[in-house]
């Protein structure tokens, strides 16, 4: 696919939009399904890999109306069903369509707290955009509406030009919620906790807030002043924000609820345990967790070797073992701070790679090497204990296993040696073990997530969970979703405590 | 922001600071440790052992040596100056029980960790005899301090400008060999207390060491201080600091602390260019 650049792609939309808006008749469904898809603008290729800077650019205002008049608005509206917090989509894009896009964004906000940060980072689809009609007349996936590109363009607009409201917060209720973390779950708790009059603490461990968001995912995917927005919005409401504070080391859960006198408490810690393939080589020097690699290069800087405390190897030639979001990223960081080449290793098909298909199409285009169906078996080092190879073997697809992929086999004997050195390990995470440490009495599954109910109750009194910690390794929006069913119930039970007390009185 | 209230240079460039941490200095139990940032966009995070706290006062101790770009800031700051970020106490702490007999040892600047180590296991009610030893007499740490809260010292450096001229695993060997000991603690460089490890083995003393690896976020999100302890990997942040030294594997430890030299050392260099700039720089102002 050539690339288009931004004016080019503004000004066919620009025209695209006199014309529709030129017809006579109200647009049928056939006409709107003829409408064509707009391609979100992006940095070329060669240039993005010299910078940190976001690559998609965003729609102009001409291609999101566009985009949105493709939308059938379906009386069923699947997408909505395929939304993890049920925006209502088709009223946002009808709402687009006709250039309101105050209208648009404000009509997102009533179900999705962040939605500057889903337009970017959500996997539309595998969720709204899977389900949507367009797509499936046209049987064609990546010609399903792109609701996520809408959402992200009414979001940035509505920044930009400094319309961002601060929510409207109930007078004091004397009531106190601790969160713990600051990640997508946490932050959505805190607003809709803080919403409804009660005082707030968020606890972060790091020294700026923002979870995943902030030391993760990398700039050039979600600019970090949409995170630091998000969060000076939290503040605005009067949510208090500590960091550097390790809920489990600096101070017990349980006595942030005795000690302390906080009401409830959410806890939303993430995934944050990075997992190794648990082969030879695998602790050498120049092996790195994707969080690691990810974290140094985003949080700490270090694409910055100037200015920047924290070192970040000097790669030339990098593996990346995974097919994830995260995987895509580092590869993607690799490139970006000089690696000349990025090999990224998966051991079944791309059909069957988790990462969203813009993702994965961003970095086959910045030149990262897919190797598919293979997977590292042992890394070689040489006597300072560093990488120098990785031995890898070749697999085939055998019979779909329990997440409904299929199941990958080796092929016995099919040994063979990739000189790196560096490997990234991007295989995921399990969830962070300091509270299970620290707090007798909660309750975890076997893989050491959080267990709760459907109200995110755990098993002790007074505290919820949500996010990465109760569900594994997820999404943004996941962990969004998970976060407003926690504060519904966390209000609900602050609300029950007051009458009961009333009625006692 | 935590401020500085005392700074003072306890050895040659070994500095010791007290700082306000009021959280710290009620929950930290000995063998934790912190970490600590001098710039929120561009700083640093390094780990740093605890020396000691005073819950009443809100303070704790940092004893640390300058080996590099952050530490040497440190060493920069004054009292009123604050440090960006702390956070912490950060890994497990120490099992401390009544053992019996416990042998301490101390490399170095090993000795700062190792400090609230002897003094729980002592109030335990263990009898301590500390090895306390330096390449020498003018890195020597903490020998009084230590001297009061040991049944026996015995003070060793490798070139006998004070105590006996040795390495620590030659009195530990001794000691090894004499029996009567229930547990053996040591802290230092990590080929110290490699060798250690290797001195109590023949002889089944169970040998504690607390690992000092390159860390980031210090709560198991990294992975970036694994070590490979008994061929299974563990993290020195959430699993450690403190592992049977007879387990863990020090040759891919230390070379894992190598992994940034080159940088490391670039930056070192830089920070002493600057020093000696500054210094001259004063002289000259003086004349």
């Amino acid at each position: 696919m050539t690339h288009k650049d931004r004016d080019q792609l503004s000004a066919e939309a620009r025209q695209a939009l006199t014309d529709l808006l030129a017809r006579p008749e109200p647009l049928k469904p056939r006409d709107r399904i003829a409408i064509p898809p707009q391609e979100m603008p992006a940095q070329a290729p060669g240039q993005r890999v010299t910078n940190m800077s976001e690559v998609a650019l965003g729609y102009t205002a001409e291609q999101a109306r566009v985009e949105s008049m493709r939308c059938l608005q379906c009386p069923s509206a699947p997408c909505v069903a395929g939304c993890p917090v049920g925006i209502n989509i088709p009223a946002f894009l009808a709402a687009a369509a006709d250039g309101n896009f105050q209208r648009a964004v404000e009509i997102i906000r009533a179900s999705s707290l962040l939605p500057a940060v889903c337009g970017r980072v959500c996997p539309q689809e595998e969720q709204c955009q899977l389900e949507c009609t367009v797509g499936k007349s046209l049987k064609d996936l990546d010609r399903a509406v792109s609701i996520g590109r809408v959402e992200r363009f009414v979001a940035d607009l509505e920044r930009e030009e400094g319309r961002v409201e601060i929510p409207h917060v109930k007078p004091e209720t004397g009531k106190s919620v601790a969160v713990i973390g600051s990640g997508p779950a946490s932050i959505t708790v805190a607003a809709d906790v803080r919403r409804e009059g009660h005082a707030v603490t968020v606890f972060e461990a790091f020294h700026k807030p923002g979870g995943v968001m902030m030391y993760g995912i990398p700039e050039f995917r979600l600019p970090k002043a949409i995170v630091t927005q998000e969060i000076d919005v939290l503040e605005a409401m009067g949510v208090r924000i500590r960091t550097n504070f390790v809920v489990g080391r600096t101070r017990k859960l349980k006595d942030l609820l005795e000690i302390d006198g906080f009401d409830a408490v959410f806890v939303g810690t993430g995934a944050g345990l990075p997992r190794f393939m648990g082969i030879e080589g695998e602790n050498l020097v120049g092996v790195f967790s994707a969080n690691e690699f990810l974290t140094r290069a985003n949080l700490m800087r270090a694409y910055d070797r100037e200015d920047a405390d924290t070192p970040i190897s000097r790669s030339r030639v990098v593996a990346v073992l995974g097919g994830g979001n995260v995987a895509m990223d580092a590869a993607r960081t690799a490139l970006r701070l000089g690696a000349g080449q990025v090999h990224l290793v998966y051991r079944r098909t791309e059909q069957e790679m988790p990462a969203r298909i813009e993702e994965v199409r961003h970095a086959r285009e910045e030149g990262v090497t897919f190797h598919l169906l293979q997977n590292a078996s042992r890394i070689l080092g040489n006597d300072h204990g560093c990488v120098t190879a990785m031995e890898c073997l070749r697999y085939q697809l055998g019979e779909p296993d329990d997440s409904g992929r299929r199941r990958p086999l080796e092929i016995p004997g099919s040994e063979f040696v990739m000189p790196v050195d560096t490997v990234i390990v991007a295989i995921g995470n399990d969830s962070n073990p300091l509270i299970r440490q620290t707090t007798p009495g909660i309750d975890v599954n076997r893989w050491g997530n959080i267990v709760t109910n459907e109200k995110q109750e755990t098993s002790m009194p007074r505290v919820f969970a949500g996010g990465d910690i109760v569900l594994g390794a997820a999404t943004v929006i996941l962990a969004m979703g998970q976060g407003r069913q926690a504060a519904a119930a966390i209000n609900r039970m602050l609300s029950e405590a007051d009458t009961q007390e009333g009625d006692s009185a | 922001m935590n401020k500085i209230l005392e700074k003072e240079r306890i050895a040659e460039e070994v500095y010791r600071v007290t700082v306000e941490a009021p959280l710290i200095a009620q929950e930290r139990q000995a063998g934790q440790f912190v970490i600590l940032q001098l710039d929120d966009d561009f700083g640093e995070r390094i780990p740093l052992t605890i020396a000691d706290a005073d819950p009443a006062r809100g303070t704790i101790t940092l004893i640390f040596q300058t080996v590099g770009k952050t530490t040497h800031n440190l060493a920069e700051l004054s009292p009123g100056d604050a440090i960006a970020n702390l956070v912490g106490p950060l890994g497990r702490p120490t099992h401390i029980e009544n053992f019996g007999a416990v042998v301490c040892v101390a490399g170095g600047i090993g000795a700062a960790p190792l400090h609230p180590i002897v003094q729980a296991m002592k109030t335990a009610g263990n009898r301590i005899i500390t090895i306390l030893g330096a390449r020498s007499s003018n890195l020597l740490i903490l020998e009084d301090r230590m001297r009061e809260l040991s049944d026996e010292l015995i003070v060793c450096t490798d070139d006998g400008s004070r105590g006996r001229k040795a390495l620590v695993t030659e009195p530990l060997a001794e000691l090894s060999e004499r029996g009567g000991i229930d547990l053996v603690v040591a802290i230092g460089p990590p080929i110290m207390m490699k060798f250690c490890a290797e001195t109590t083995r023949p002889y089944g003393i169970r040998t504690v060491v607390s690992l000092n690896t390159i860390m980031v976020d210090g709560t198991g999100m990294c992975g970036g201080c694994r070590v490979t302890v008994g061929n299974e990997t563990k993290f020195v942040c959430v699993d450690g600091p403190e592992f049977d030294g007879h387990r863990v594997d020090f040759d891919n430890m230390m070379d894992r602390l190598q992994a940034y030299k080159p940088q490391e050392d670039e930056a070192h260099e830089q920070c002493h260019l600057e020093m000696a700039a500054r210094e001259k720089q004063q002289s000259g102002d003086r004349s």
